[in-house]
């Protein structure tokens, strides 16, 4: 019995099955999966808490003992008896002992940091721990893990205690609990335990593989079966966020840019260039808080570089419509030759005043993310970054409807003449509407800086997949850019995986042509008698 | 119809001689008589470089074939431009045989990127009448069925150019790829002969700036005659005013079809030449910027007028020569204000301003009128 237990569990199990009943107890009764947990972990308390001080002592001495079975020993002795405050001693002996034994004691100090950090009060640290102890192949940690879940106020932390407790639970000699354990990983969607089940299901269809064997095949088989059913359905769900992810992005960059065009014709290739100026203004706002403001205002910084950005992104865009495309109406093509130069200008002077590498720091509060469900890890800047385009297409939708400056925006859009025959001042229309969309590219810019350096070629980046969503959608509506953008930014995400981004890319280009050959002006035209 | 054409064919004539003289026959005789310290001389990479230039202002000339003539803004000349330089390219690469880094028959980066049997696209290649035909075949097909979805669903104006920009973009990135086999980012290069003459020879260059001479001639005689015939009569109408074009009972589309598709055949031949001269050609060479580059060569030599786009290919082209070697960080600012300069004050280009200067000077009556601006669709 003891040969192949100790090959396969380097004799701890077995040792302490002989060695300390009450442990063998527990471990049964961990058989039974968390029915009994509550009431255990009150009983393994016990010896913790008070510790034989001299049978600890002995131990220690005896980790760096010459002979393995001693040592052996000592180690199931401390790993049963000892906690985190002997990691200081431990690490004293280590950096006295020979070469050859630093390796279980590093990780007897490794089991016991992790055991401690189990009861850490952040939440990222006690998660950590349980995935390392699941991954640490000591079944000792088993009633550690236990003990933790029962007590864990957070749901994620608890699924990786209870999964790593089942991990390690996999490694037993008792079938009963080994299919107990692959039961579990079936119920948790564990996607880490694919692996070790999918060693068990080939164990049991070996030739010389025992009955038992085949039992817990069978379990394994059965949990393989529903992690990877669930695994799909968690890859749709997490596809479908990047698609929308994606088409916020989009939304966001194309809404400024169809606004102008819709009003003026005008397709201002400079849009990329004004993002980017919001994304710098972003990066400035950063600067100044960092060198002039207490640290504990710095989080605050990237919801004022938001107006900041804007502002600063209209500014431009009021100069650049005085100097140059005031000239250009009615001439849309020269206009975007006009405004690609302005962009080369624009992009070649951030480039020499700004250098290449300049980052925005996300502020504390949208890095990481939130799980929602096994498998399925939404990070928190995308999720901004959709409400936030949510809110743009409100703001865009209030002022273009719900305020006077919209009303004539609209119909200018609708009849020029005959709006400047009403007595409507089309050219400061214009202006203020330019200056609009222009801001609505900088805070475009400012949400950029969520997901990508700041650096001049930012609006190059984007920009023709932004032309792209603007021809789809059509002119004047915005449901047409929203749609659009949805569209272009979901297939994108759909075909990816399958053809890469580069195919993927081309293929939306085609699919772009080909669509367009069915609405020439985009999805939403504008009706009306302009017939070219 | 009192626009640009009469005019240059008017007092082009002459013009066309001495021009063609002075590329033909003097500007190589100055690279081979004087000796090399003489102050005439001309340097062989000063004339290989000038071929270069010649060979762009191919393309320019297509490219004012249908903008400035037909009104069509293109934003993806250098795809076609690419397509050409590639077939030529795969040629001299295929030329190379043994005496490739590696000493293999397939090109290095094949070697490299153990790529195993020559792919089936590259086989025509091995005969040069097959790759000088599909130097201009190649994109003119391309151009066929991407214009003829194009055209045919009436896209114009603003929504074309975007769509041909996000062309040269695509382009850009298959180009770029290696699982394309066609050298990835590094491109074609490294090519050492073509029909048995050694490219390093000064002999060989100077063979290649004749020919290049030659085809922008030949291309320049094309266009005139395309602008002179009654076809050409409709591409300025429908740049004019597409509307009445249609309601007189043509099909504009089928015109913007050919003189696009022609446009895409001088852009391969250019590419065609560029290879040989400039020994190497990269994804770098086709996208997004170089392709706006072709157009505001166009627009600053004068759109509407074909001597314009040849002078402003080799005007432009020279400046960025000098200018990148000496401020390097400078060209970029230039680039983008002359755009806007070219848009905003000179909408006619040098030719536009040279005619204006004429007209000052009265040395012309006052009947020659201006050159048409192109207007747009609204």
């Amino acid at each position: 019995m003891s040969t192949v237990s100790v090959r396969l569990v380097k004799g701890e199990l077995i040792m302490m099955m002989i060695a300390l009943g009450r442990t063998v107890a527990a471990l049964g009764l961990v058989g039974l999966f968390l029915l009994s947990g509550q009431t255990w972990a009150i009983a393994a308390d016990g010896p913790v808490a008070a510790p034989s001080t001299s049978s600890i002592d002995q131990a220690l001495t005896q980790v760096t003992s010459e002979d393995e079975s001693i040592r052996d020993a000592a180690i199931r002795l401390l790993i049963e008896q000892g906690d985190v405050s002997l990691v200081p001693r431990l690490d004293e002996i280590r950096a006295n002992a020979d070469r050859s034994v630093r390796q279980p004691i590093k990780q007897l100090m490794d089991l016991f940091k992790n055991r401690a950090k189990l009861t850490s009060p952040n939440t990222d640290v006690r998660r950590s721990a349980a995935t390392d102890l699941g991954t640490s192949g000591k079944p000792s940690a088993i009633p550690w893990l236990d003990a933790a879940s029962a007590n864990e106020p957070n749901r994620w932390v608890r699924y990786t205690m209870e999964e790593s407790a089942a991990l390690l639970k996999l490694a037993s000699d008792d079938p009963s609990i080994k299919a107990a354990a692959a039961d579990t990983l079936g119920n948790l969607r564990s996607q880490n335990g694919v692996p070790v089940l999918k060693q068990l299901v080939e164990a049991g269809a070996a030739a010389e593989a025992t009955e038992p064997q085949k039992t817990v095949a069978k379990a394994a088989g059965a949990a393989i079966e529903r992690i990877e059913t669930w695994g799909v359905w968690s890859n749709v769900f997490e596809t479908i966020f990047r698609g929308i992810s994606l088409s916020s992005i989009l939304l966001v960059m194309s809404i400024g840019l169809a606004i102008v065009f819709g009003l003026m014709g005008v397709i201002n290739m400079a849009h990329g260039e004004l993002m980017m100026v919001g994304a710098y203004a972003t990066f400035d706002t950063q600067e100044i808080f960092k060198a002039f403001l207490p640290p504990s205002m710095f989080e605050s910084y990237f919801l004022t570089a938001m107006p900041v950005a804007f502002l600063a992104a209209a500014g431009f865009g009021l100069v650049l419509e005085a100097t140059v495309i005031r000239f250009l109406y009615g001439r849309p093509l020269e206009t975007m030759l006009a405004t690609w130069g302005v962009s080369l200008v624009m992009m070649q002077a951030a480039r020499v005043y700004f250098g290449d590498l300049t980052a925005v720091i996300a502020p504390g509060w949208l890095s990481g993310g939130a799980q929602v469900m096994v498998g399925v890890y939404l990070p928190f800047n995308r999720i901004f970054i959709i409400g936030m385009s949510i809110v743009c297409i409100l703001g865009v939708y209030l002022v273009l409807f719900r305020s006077s400056l919209g009303l004539r925006v609209r119909a200018v859009m609708q009849n020029r003449n005959m709006s400047a025959c009403l007595g409507i001042p089309t050219r400061k229309v214009d202006a203020y509407t330019f200056a609009f969309g222009s801001g609505l590219a900088g805070v475009a810019g400012w949400a950029l800086t969520l997901v990508g350096n700041v650096d001049p070629g930012l609006g190059q980046n984007y920009i023709v997949d932004a032309f792209m969503v603007v021809v789809t959608g059509g002119v004047g509506k915005l449901a047409g850019t929203i749609v659009a953008s949805l569209g272009i930014g979901g297939l994108n995400k759909l075909i990816e995986p399958s053809f890469g981004a580069v195919y993927g890319k081309v293929f939306i280009l085609v699919m772009v042509i080909l669509f367009l050959q069915w609405r020439p002006s985009g999805l939403f035209a504008m009706k009306g008698r302009n017939a070219d | 119809m009192t626009d640009g054409t009469t005019n240059t064919n008017r007092g082009g004539g002459l013009a066309f001689w001495v021009v063609g003289f002075v590329l033909l026959v003097a500007m190589p005789l100055l690279n081979v008589m004087p000796p090399e310290d003489s102050w005439l001389h001309l340097s062989d990479f000063s004339l290989n470089r000038f071929g270069k230039f010649l060979a762009f202002a191919i393309l320019a000339l297509g490219l004012d074939l249908i903008w400035g003539y037909t009104g069509i803004l293109s934003l993806g000349q250098g795809v076609f431009f690419g397509l050409g330089a590639y077939c030529m390219g795969m040629h001299l690469m295929l030329t190379i045989g043994k005496e490739s880094v590696y000493g293999s028959d397939l090109p290095d980066f094949m070697v490299w990127n153990q790529v195993k049997a020559l792919p089936f696209f590259w086989k025509p290649f091995f005969s040069f009448p097959g790759a000088v035909l599909g130097s201009i075949l190649v994109p003119m097909l391309f151009a066929s069925v991407f214009g003829f979805f194009a055209f045919r669903s009436r896209i114009k104006g603003v929504y074309f150019a975007i769509i041909t920009q996000a062309l040269a973009l695509a382009a850009w990135l298959v180009f770029n790829r290696n699982d394309t086999n066609l050298g990835g980012t590094n491109g074609l290069t490294d090519f050492k002969q073509v029909i048995g003459y050694r490219l390093s020879d000064a002999s060989t260059q100077l063979g290649l700036y004749i020919l290049t001479v030659l085809c922008l001639g030949g291309a320049y005689l094309l266009c005139r005659w395309i602008i002179a015939s009654r076809a050409g009569r409709v591409l300025i109408a429908v740049r004019d005013s597409e509307q009445r074009v249609v309601f007189s009972g043509y099909t504009p589309a089928n015109y913007k079809l050919f003189v696009f598709v022609v446009a895409a055949g001088l852009a391969g031949l250019a590419g065609m030449l560029y290879v040989p001269q400039v020994g190497i050609i990269t994804p770098a060479q086709i996208g997004v910027l170089p392709s706006l580059e072709m157009v505001i060569w166009v627009a600053v030599g004068g759109r509407g007028s074909l001597s314009g786009a040849v002078l402003g290919a080799v005007i432009v082209n020279y400046g960025r020569s000098i200018l990148t070697n000496y401020f390097p960080g400078l060209w970029p600012f230039i680039l983008g204000g002359l755009f806007v300069l070219v848009v905003l004050l000179f909408p006619d280009g040098l030719v536009g301003i040279i005619r204006k200067g004429k007209s000052l000077l009265g040395q012309r009556k006052a009947s020659v009128g201006k050159a048409p601006v192109p207007e747009g669709e609204r």
